[in-house]
């Protein structure tokens, strides 16, 4: 009988060498004689044991890695194609600690299936919430979306449930749903992980959206940066049209629903709503002002749901499970899970999907590992380049948006870095204003001059020029940023600006440089 | 007008009647000029305003906007160095002066021999694996200075 490997086919594990892996051990096994079936899947996102190869044995899945091209005649040698022991080898897959803490729910089959074959999707409770979606009227699909206290995983954490009310009860000739797929913090890669490795999720989710505000077309706004994600997703839509879960009968409905993937041209503030819109007008990526928001006039003027991936991927489960199921997940405010990515310099980088709820420190250490250098974690920056730098003594927060806010900082998209002890704060500082002038949209002055003005400053600063002046001076310019600014671009880079300053102070001396924080 | 003009002006009035009716269609032709030819040339942006009935200026206005859309012929390896904080916390700032020794180059210049052509990018979603890079659509982690080298070299000699 011929054994199933799995060997994964996302960009991070072929940043390692998955396809060569791939090609050797289709190779070793034909030079053996060995009947094998090599299935192309998702990351687990361990991303340290990446590439991470499977094996479908009479006991489960049992997993090796990180597996490089040498190590393959050994694996054979070792009986691997029947769970056989090797120096590689981690066991069943669902028993690897990193992952058996987990509670996925949106990421529940990534990794597991084929991203691209139907079946899979289907025998993994694919199409469940689609189909559950379909039976109900349109008020009262927004309405389980609203009970189940999904809020924007873009970072903005607004409740899903009311933006898409509101689109509903908006009337208009056109409506749209467009994925903001534009994932382009730091730190962050879980829209990438779905739309690679799980890409009907997002589909689904789409549509349940599309039919259950009445908009007929949907647009995925990938970035340009993510070539890999734009051609799966440009599969599997073909595919899923072809099997009739989209286009003009979706599944026999009698709704319809189309769905086209458009890339991005490299500009960061495209991932803010508006900008996308703009963007996917074929313009250039000015931020708009709101209102009227999107949901009112979007795209093209029409209403408009404009979610994140994991928003949008989050939903089939709340309709195959219940809304129920997933808002008794979490604390406070923050219902359901968040796909939290782990990265930077960590022992074990990856993606930790946990209800909200678990602190930074179990983040950090119980999954993360400490630090990948060995030395002391000084800094953590959580949900990208706007998200504010953590000092040791606020590792006890737990992830929850509100928790968050409370301290002056954001859950974002749910990107965590992690920097060790020869980390230069004021360099961090510096890079995030020079960050904000290179992708400013420019439509605004306090995004665009402020930003250029703070790269001088902190500049000065640190070459000890007028220090204390400068210093006011900075604050102030953060201030002014802050409540000036017409979008999050402007508004929010102050916060790893502000926070480098408050806990890091020491960093912005001239040199030499002390590193006590 | 010359073979490799009319070449050129074939390419871009394809990729216009291909195009053209998508909703918000601009992007889209762009991408299609720029995955052709490796650039957007001068000439596009004239017959792309006749196309879409736009000015020259709003396609001058949205070519120069975003940073992966380029006016100039690319080398033959587009190299794409992750400046971003994930990468920069596993040594990326190491990385960038080091490629940018190695191969003779600034950001956004080419080395004389044509080959390569250095770009800052900022994320590649590959954050579990910094530092990160990606030359042409393959993406690189976890790369060192000599991995870095060994990458160039391989693809010199491909060459």
């Amino acid at each position: 009988m011929s054994t199933r490997i799995y060997i994964p086919c996302d960009s991070s594990a072929l940043s390692l060498g998955a396809e060569a892996v791939a090609s050797a051990i289709t190779i070793e096994a034909s030079r053996r004689k060995a009947d094998i079936t090599l299935v192309r899947n998702g990351s687990r996102g361990l991303y340290w044991l990446e590439p991470m190869v499977e094996v479908e044995t009479a006991q489960g899945r049992v997993a090796y890695g990180p597996v490089a091209i040498d190590d393959v005649p050994a694996l054979y040698e070792a009986d691997f194609l029947k769970g056989g022991q090797h120096a590689l080898s981690l066991g069943p897959t669902d028993k690897i600690p990193f992952l058996q803490k987990q509670e996925r729910l949106t990421f529940a089959r990534v990794g597991i299936t084929d991203p691209l074959s139907i079946a899979d999707y289907a025998a993994h409770d694919g199409w469940k919430g689609l189909k559950a979606a379909l039976a109900m009227d349109g008020a009262t699909v927004v309405k389980q979306v609203t009970d189940s206290g999904l809020r924007g995983r873009g970072g903005a954490a607004f409740p899903a449930g009311i933006k898409w009310k509101t689109v509903l009860d908006t009337s208009a000739d056109q409506k749209y749903v467009v994925c903001n797929a534009d994932e382009g913090d730091s730190g962050t890669y879980s829209d990438r992980m779905i739309m690679e490795g799980d890409p009907y999720v997002l589909i689904e989710g789409m549509t349940i959206a599309g039919v259950a505000v009445g908009a007929t077309r949907g647009y995925i706004y990938v970035r340009s940066e993510y070539p890999h994600s734009c051609q799966v997703l440009a599969k599997a839509i073909a595919l899923a049209r072809a099997s009739g879960y989209l286009g003009p009968d979706v599944m026999g409905s009698g709704k319809a629903f189309e769905l086209e993937v458009r890339k991005g041209a490299g500009a960061y503030i495209c991932g803010e709503e508006t900008s996308l819109l703009e963007s996917l007008e074929g313009k250039r990526g000015m931020v708009r002002f709101k209102p009227p928001l999107p949901a009112i006039a979007g795209l093209f003027g029409k209403p408009t749901v404009i979610n994140n991936v994991i928003t949008l991927a989050s939903v089939p489960i709340i309709f195959a499970n219940g809304a129920a199921h997933y808002r008794d997940f979490g604390v406070g405010r923050s219902r359901g899970t968040l796909p939290i990515q782990l990265a930077g310099n960590l022992k074990y980088c990856g993606l930790v999907e946990k209800a909200f709820g678990v602190t930074l420190r179990e983040l950090l250490y119980d999954y993360g590992g400490g630090s990948a250098s060995g030395r002391p974690i000084r800094a953590v920056q959580v949900g990208g380049p706007l998200g504010a730098y953590l000092p040791e003594s606020q590792f006890d927060t737990p992830l929850d948006y509100e928790a968050f806010m409370a301290i002056g900082a954001m859950v974002g998209h749910g990107g965590i870095v992690a920097f060790d002890d020869t980390v230069d704060m004021a360099g961090m500082a510096r890079y995030a204003m020079e960050f904000c002038a290179i992708e400013s949209c420019g439509k605004c002055t306090p995004c665009r001059i402020g930003s250029t003005r703070g790269v001088e400053v902190i500049d000065h600063i640190v070459a000890g020029s007028e220090r204390e002046k400068n210093i006011a001076l900075l604050e102030d310019l953060c201030d002014t940023m802050l409540n000036g600014s017409l979008c999050a671009l402007g508004g929010m880079t102050p916060f790893p600006v502000q926070s480098a300053l408050k806990y890091f102070p020491n960093d912005f001396r001239a040199a030499p440089r002390s590193k006590v924080a | 007008m010359s073979d490799h003009e009319q070449d050129l002006n074939a390419v871009i009035s394809r990729i216009l009647e291909e195009r053209k009716a998508y909703p918000g269609a601009l992007l889209p032709i762009l991408h299609g000029i720029q995955d052709a030819l490796g650039y957007v040339p001068r000439e596009a942006i004239a017959q792309i305003a006749l196309g879409l009935n736009l000015s020259r200026a709003e396609i001058h206005g949205v070519v120069s906007f975003y940073h992966y859309f380029r006016t100039s012929p690319p080398g033959r390896h587009t190299v794409y160095l992750c400046r971003a904080e994930s990468c920069q916390s596993m040594g990326a700032n190491q990385l960038v002066e080091h490629a940018k020794a190695k191969l003779g180059v600034d950001f956004h210049e080419t080395t004389r021999d044509g080959a390569f052509t250095l770009e800052p990018i900022y994320c590649l979603g590959n954050c579990a694996c910094s530092p990160a890079m990606m030359i042409d659509d393959e993406v690189y982690g976890r790369v060192t200075p000599e991995r870095f080298e060994e990458v160039i070299r391989i693809l010199k000699e491909a060459a």
